[in-house]
């Protein structure tokens, strides 16, 4: 089993005809993905070329669906549309969002958070690297062959220390990582997919990693308290950084005494998470739980 | 980006919030001239992004223009928390019956926008945590606080400020304190404004922001992902976590990291050479240590692409490196990086062993 993302998604790609687009949706397909289409309403009637596959392109996210029986779409869209784009994925009915795009004014993350409400799409992002679901598919910009399938979920505001910890622990292999973003709103949260970690039959632990800014690493550790059963480890990145300072991701600031790594990590021990110091360490820990 | 408050009081006249008369000045002269133009009792104060201003004697009030040039000259010049004071907002000073806070900003955790307000302020908004009333936005009501004739002002007010964080995308618009007048006026009397830097697109904004670290200012020139910090391990990598946890493993290792700096998943020649240059630039940069995890980019292109930003650097690059290279070919840019035998690199083969030799290297540290 996997989360959110399965062997049997069908994936289509909004800004697959630009060059991050198709560069990414030609690795997608090599991680054996079913990407079943493209969204560019200037290029619509259209085809584009890959390796063994030529992928049609849609006018509209609701024409792809109907046409394909897509149900996941994968957005590299510029930061000024990307808003519009998600709008129009979420009134297509997609079940899966997964925004790529960084940059995405916080307002406008806001408002498709907001028309969200209600329908039945889920928005991973923005400003993330996207969900792999080992040996099943690939959607979004993580590479795929740094690890393999196995028992461990992963859920991270990080998109290179989640690769760092795929890689280090590629032996045990991964059954779902989550990237979701290091933006101060973002659709999926480490609560979201901890929950369906915990209901996923496969998963036997969970990694989750967070960083300095908000308090989402507080509320998962409340929510892994009073409703995780399987072990959690954890690592916490920022312990260094000044307060009132942006750290690379928009969401990345300590705020006065706000959002700090030691008030996360403190948190998440307080509940039985273990929190690695380094990421080798956080690796390590995780490797123990799961040979005993 | 966060606004100074003659910036945020700017904005807020622009779209309607009530403020007192002000301009700003940059000499004690045109701190006097200011003055003369307001008339009577004027409050010349600090711009700097920083609070506790009033404690550390940056708000002064004068009476007559000479007074506000002795008090700018006080100021100008004036370093508060690490902030030097180039600029001063000289206002009509206020007959103060009672002060006020009101807000709105971002709620990270609903994922949505917020109002606050308080019938207290003028203080640290931590001191009046308890005394704070939250609301969604979009059902703000100051009467949840005030007493109707007040509600019906301080909504007013709240509409305008509203206005300016959509307009303006805001991620904070504050104003501390709201204060109401004994002529039972209400006036914005301090205000701070966070604009969102995701939205520049849409605005043309223009900031006093390159009065930042001139490290920084560099950096962002060259459109880097940089943090000035204070210690003597410069640090590059790719991915803001990545780099934020390279940072922390330089202080487990004993010494303090110089800097954060994210180059983001390309990593080429060229960004590296721009990268490896601000750092160098830095005088307390004693080592440098190259963190790197290769996930779509390979590490044999890194490696290539350290070697070649040495030689475009050429003498400009005379500190030690340690790399640390893992992921996507992480054996092959190993290989690439000893054929190289460049005198400064060290190659070390996982994050702890690089930053404690990069400590060492740096004269701090422990050996491990």
């Amino acid at each position: 089993m996997a989360i959110f993302l399965d062997e049997h998604s069908r994936v289509i790609v909004q800004g697959m005809t630009g060059s991050e687009g198709a560069k990414h949706t030609r690795r997608m397909l090599a991680a054996g993905t079913q990407v079943v289409g493209g969204v560019n309403a200037r290029k619509a009637g259209t085809s584009v070329d890959f390796d063994d596959v030529t992928l049609p392109v849609f006018g509209t996210v609701s024409e792809a669906m109907e046409a394909t029986g897509a149900n996941v779409s994968v957005l590299f869209v510029p930061p000024a549309f990307t808003g519009d784009a998600v709008i129009e994925a979420i009134d297509a009915g997609i079940g899966l969002a997964v925004v790529i795009t960084e940059g995405v004014p916080v307002h406008d993350t806001a408002r498709f958070w907001a028309h969200a409400a209600g329908s039945p799409t889920r928005i991973i992002g923005p400003n993330c690297p996207g969900i792999i679901s080992p040996g099943k598919a690939n959607a979004g910009i993580i590479p795929a062959d740094i690890t393999k399938p196995g028992s461990i979920g992963l859920v991270s505001k990080s998109g290179t220390l989640t690769y760092q910890l795929m890689h280090e622990l590629k032996d045990f292999g991964f059954t779902t990582c989550v990237g979701i973003g290091g933006d101060p709103i973002v659709g999926t949260t480490h609560i979201d997919a901890i929950a369906a970690f915990e209901a996923d039959p496969e998963t036997e632990l969970i990694v989750m990693i967070g960083e300095i800014g908000g308090d989402a690493e507080e509320r998962a550790a409340e929510f892994v308290r009073d409703n995780v059963s399987k072990p959690v480890v954890g690592y916490v990145a920022g312990f260094t950084a000044p307060e009132g300072k942006t750290m690379g991701h928009a969401g990345a600031i300590v705020s006065g005494s706000s959002g700090t790594a030691e008030a996360k990590k403190q948190a998440m021990e307080a509940v039985g998470i273990k929190v690695g110091k380094t990421p080798s360490e956080t690796a390590a820990l995780a490797r123990s739980i799961l040979t005993t | 980006m966060d606004l100074f408050e003659h910036e945020a009081r700017d904005l807020f006249e622009r779209y309607g919030v009530p403020v007192p008369r002000g301009f700003v000045a940059d000499t004690p002269e045109s701190a006097r001239e200011a003055a003369a133009k307001l008339g009577g009792t004027v409050v010349v104060k600090a711009q700097v992004k920083t609070g506790g201003r009033g404690k550390a004697g940056g708000i002064k009030l004068a009476s007559t223009p000479d007074e506000a040039l002795v008090a700018a000259s006080t100021i100008l010049g004036m370093d508060i928390k690490g902030h030097t004071v180039h600029k001063v907002l000289v206002t009509e000073a206020s007959e103060i019956a009672e002060e006020y806070y009101l807000s709105f900003l971002l709620d990270r955790a609903n994922r949505t926008f917020i109002g606050m307000a308080s019938a207290t302020g003028g203080m640290e908004i931590e001191e009046m945590a308890d005394s704070i009333t939250r609301m969604p936005a979009s059902s703000f009501d100051a009467a949840a606080v005030f007493s109707p004739e007040i509600a019906y002002e301080v909504n007013a007010v709240a509409s305008a400020l509203w206005k300016v964080f959509v307009s303006e995308d805001a991620t904070l618009v504050e104003v501390n304190p709201l204060a109401r007048t004994k002529d039972g006026r209400i006036v914005a009397l301090d205000g701070k404004v966070t604009l969102d830097d995701n939205a520049s697109f849409r605005h043309s904004r223009s900031s006093d922001s390159a009065q930042g670290d001139p490290l920084e200012v560099r950096a962002a020139e060259k459109g880097l992902n940089y943090v000035k910090l204070d210690g003597t391990v410069g640090v590059i990598g790719n991915g803001a976590g990545l780099v934020m946890s390279t940072l922390d493993v330089v202080a487990l290792a004993g010494a303090a990291p110089a800097n954060f700096l994210d180059i983001g998943g390309g990593a080429s020649a060229q960004v590296m050479a721009d990268g490896l240059d601000v750092i160098l630039s830095d005088p307390s940069v004693r080592s440098v240590f190259v963190n790197v995890f290769g996930g779509i980019t390979a590490c044999d292109a890194v490696a290539d692409g350290i070697v070649q930003a040495l030689g475009l650097l050429g003498d400009r690059a005379d500190k030690p490196l340690v790399v640390r290279l893992d992921g996507n070919n992480a054996e092959a840019g190993h290989r690439i990086l000893d054929e190289a035998r460049h005198p400064l690199i060290t190659v070390a083969h996982t994050m702890d062993d690089a930053a404690g030799r990069a400590a060492v290297l740096a004269g701090a540290g422990k050996e491990s």
